[in-house]
């Protein structure tokens, strides 16, 4: 991997690199690092209540351990929260990331018209915010906006499916064009040897294409796995519209209701704590495939 | 650009015996084209409609009322759609061209230069793709609140200049278009670092720069959960967050419907536009094209 050009390309020049890196580091200390740290400090602390607690000095801040981590755990509501989750996780992943992997095989195909309209077509909900998506989508499951019907796509029954029809919508073309480009990058030579020992369009897509493909579908699924558990947005735009979806349908959701609407940070703290750790679990082997491929000359 | 190769390098496919195969591809493609050009179209149509036809006339039937409804919006608490725009462009904007300019010069230094640390300075920055955004949202509001910064300008700008996905995509870009030769002729010629950079590294690497403008404009344009944490004033509200208010005083109103479709619509022209005016700057890999092993 590593190029024979990148011993001669390094430069040794003293202090500039890291006069160069200053603004990024800068950034992250303030940005990121203070603010993990921040979390991690306030997730072990809670308020402490003496006496009535009225008056100055009756509520202090006191060590709490590992207790808000322990309610975190222990909390049904958020449990109920992951598993709403999951299941719009898992239909979102599926559909989007086969919608994507399809569309890129079409648009990679021997013979295929439209390409370039149907790609752009496709990928345009790129440039739709997040809430724009939803309220469209949310407008036209209204029944009575709604073109198909009086179906009850906000009920109970329907919404998760009906969340997850925008994010798959907002989210399919920008994986497509991942794997699409991906796809272009690979010679055409590659495909002819096999056309020439008689394989099909769909067996080279089949036995070819995909098996290229699969590191861009992990890392695309890892993204998304990390985009899915972290889902606000949909949920928090949707929810005027519905009685279906609670305050703490998502796990982020409840997090911003314990920190702003109830006012307990700690728990709040606590609770983002647990959603990065699984995003972490859930992003390791990303960050593998990821230094294996891409960053393994680094 | 790919599209338009594609006739040449596949031209002598068609020899092939089978070519039963063009209906498929095309054929689903169109569908999935339809299927996301679906809700866009209805906002553009029902954008058109009276209070009265949003509810009567058929869906994508066009209506009368498109110049009231921008009226309307406008007038909405005395312009402030207006301010949510201008705000969402100084956000977009500003945002993207610092982010671009930190993720530049970090990409070079970590693509051109050997030094101690580089790889754990990379692993750092790079970390930060990792970290969920929950994590820092509402620490980031507390630490602002703490220093007097909450609910300004600087709370929503300042948490979005670093972008670690940009800084990896500009060093992949540095080390794809800058030839290491060409910075050492430069500094063999006794040209300062901060030279070689301006004047060999930065024209090099301005494609790529596009690039990640393009997509760090379009993410803080649609990002929504920081603003709504950070900002409490709605004067200061990005489009994303001012559409959500909107929607939350008006989902009970179906008088106020029309206002909120035509601000959806509204606020997707400008980055629709962007979008269609810059096709050949969206990449997703910034290689150079070139396969990497």
């Amino acid at each position: 991997m590593r190029s024979p050009k990148t011993g001669a390309r390094a430069g040794r020049a003293g202090a500039a690199p890291y006069l160069f890196l200053a603004p990024a580091m800068a950034l992250f200390t303030l940005f990121m690092a203070l603010p993990i740290g921040y979390t991690i400090y306030l997730s072990l602390r809670r308020t402490k209540v003496s006496g009535l607690g009225l008056g100055k000095g009756a509520r202090t801040e006191v060590f709490a351990g590992l207790a808000n981590y322990a309610a975190a755990v222990g909390d049904g509501e958020l449990w109920a929260g992951w598993l709403r989750v999951l299941g719009y996780g898992a239909l979102v992943l599926a559909l989007m990331l086969g919608l994507a992997l399809v569309f890129a095989l079409m648009l990679d195909a021997a013979h295929v018209r439209l390409a370039r309209l149907t790609r752009i077509s496709i990928f345009l909900p790129y440039a739709v915010p997040g809430v724009a998506a939803t309220l469209m989508w949310g407008f036209l499951y209204l029944p009575s906006l709604s073109p198909f019907g009086e179906h009850p796509f906000l009920s109970a029954d329907l919404v998760t499916f009906s969340m997850a029809n925008v994010a798959v919508w907002g989210g399919t073309g920008f994986n497509m064009l991942v794997l699409y480009t991906n796809l272009r990058a690979v010679p055409r030579e590659y495909y002819e040897a096999a056309r020439i020992d008689g394989a099909s369009e769909l067996g080279i897509a089949l036995r070819v294409k995909i098996p290229i493909l699969v590191p861009s579908i992990i890392l695309t699924t890892v993204f998304s796995v990390i985009a899915t558990v972290q889902v606000f947005t949909e949920p928090t735009t949707l929810r005027p519209l519905t009685n279906t979806i609670s305050s703490t349908w998502s796990p982020l959701m409840k997090v911003y209701r314990d920190a702003f609407v109830t006012g307990d940070l700690y728990s709040a703290a606590a609770t983002s704590m647990v959603i990065a750790g699984i995003s972490l679990v859930l992003s390791f082997g990303f960050l593998r495939i990821v230094k294996n491929r891409a960053f393994g000359e680094g | 650009m790919a599209a338009t190769a594609l006739p040449r390098t596949r031209g002598h496919a068609r020899r092939a015996p089978r070519r039963p195969l063009g209906i498929v591809p095309t054929g689903v493609l169109v569908l999935g084209a339809i299927y996301t050009l679906f809700p866009v179209s209805w906002v553009v149509v029902a954008a058109t409609k009276s209070k009265a036809e949003l509810f009567s006339t058929s869906t994508f039937a066009p209506g009368t009322g498109l110049l009231s409804n921008l009226t309307d919006l406008f007038a909405y608490r005395d312009g402030v759609f207006w301010l949510w725009l201008l705000n969402t462009l100084l956000y977009a904007g500003g945002g993207a061209v610092l982010s671009t300019a930190v993720s530049t010069v970090s990409g070079y230094a970590l693509a051109t230069y050997d030094f101690p640390g580089r790889n754990l300075i990379f692993n750092i920055l790079i970390g930060g793709i990792l970290v969920p955004s929950v994590v820092l949202a509402i620490p980031q509001y507390l630490l602002f609140s703490k220093a007097g910064l909450a609910d300004t300008y600087w709370s929503v700008l300042l948490p979005q200049i670093l972008h670690p996905y940009s800084i990896y995509l500009a060093r992949i870009y540095a080390r794809a278009a800058i030839p290491g030769s060409l910075l050492e002729a430069g500094r063999l010629d006794g040209a300062s670092e901060w030279r070689l950079f301006r004047q060999v590294a930065l024209p090099m690497m301005t494609p790529g720069m596009v690039t990640i403008f393009l997509f760090q404009f379009v993410a803080i344009w649609n990002n929504f959960l920081l603003p709504f944490i950070m900002l409490g004033d709605d004067h200061r509200f990005p489009l994303t967050v001012g559409l959500y208010t909107l929607l939350a005083a008006g989902a009970n109103q179906p008088s106020l419907y029309n206002l909120i479709i035509t601000g959806t619509l509204l606020s997707l022209i400008p980055l629709i536009a962007l979008f269609l005016t810059m096709q050949r700057y969206w990449r997703t890999d910034l290689s150079g094209g070139a396969v990497k092993s």
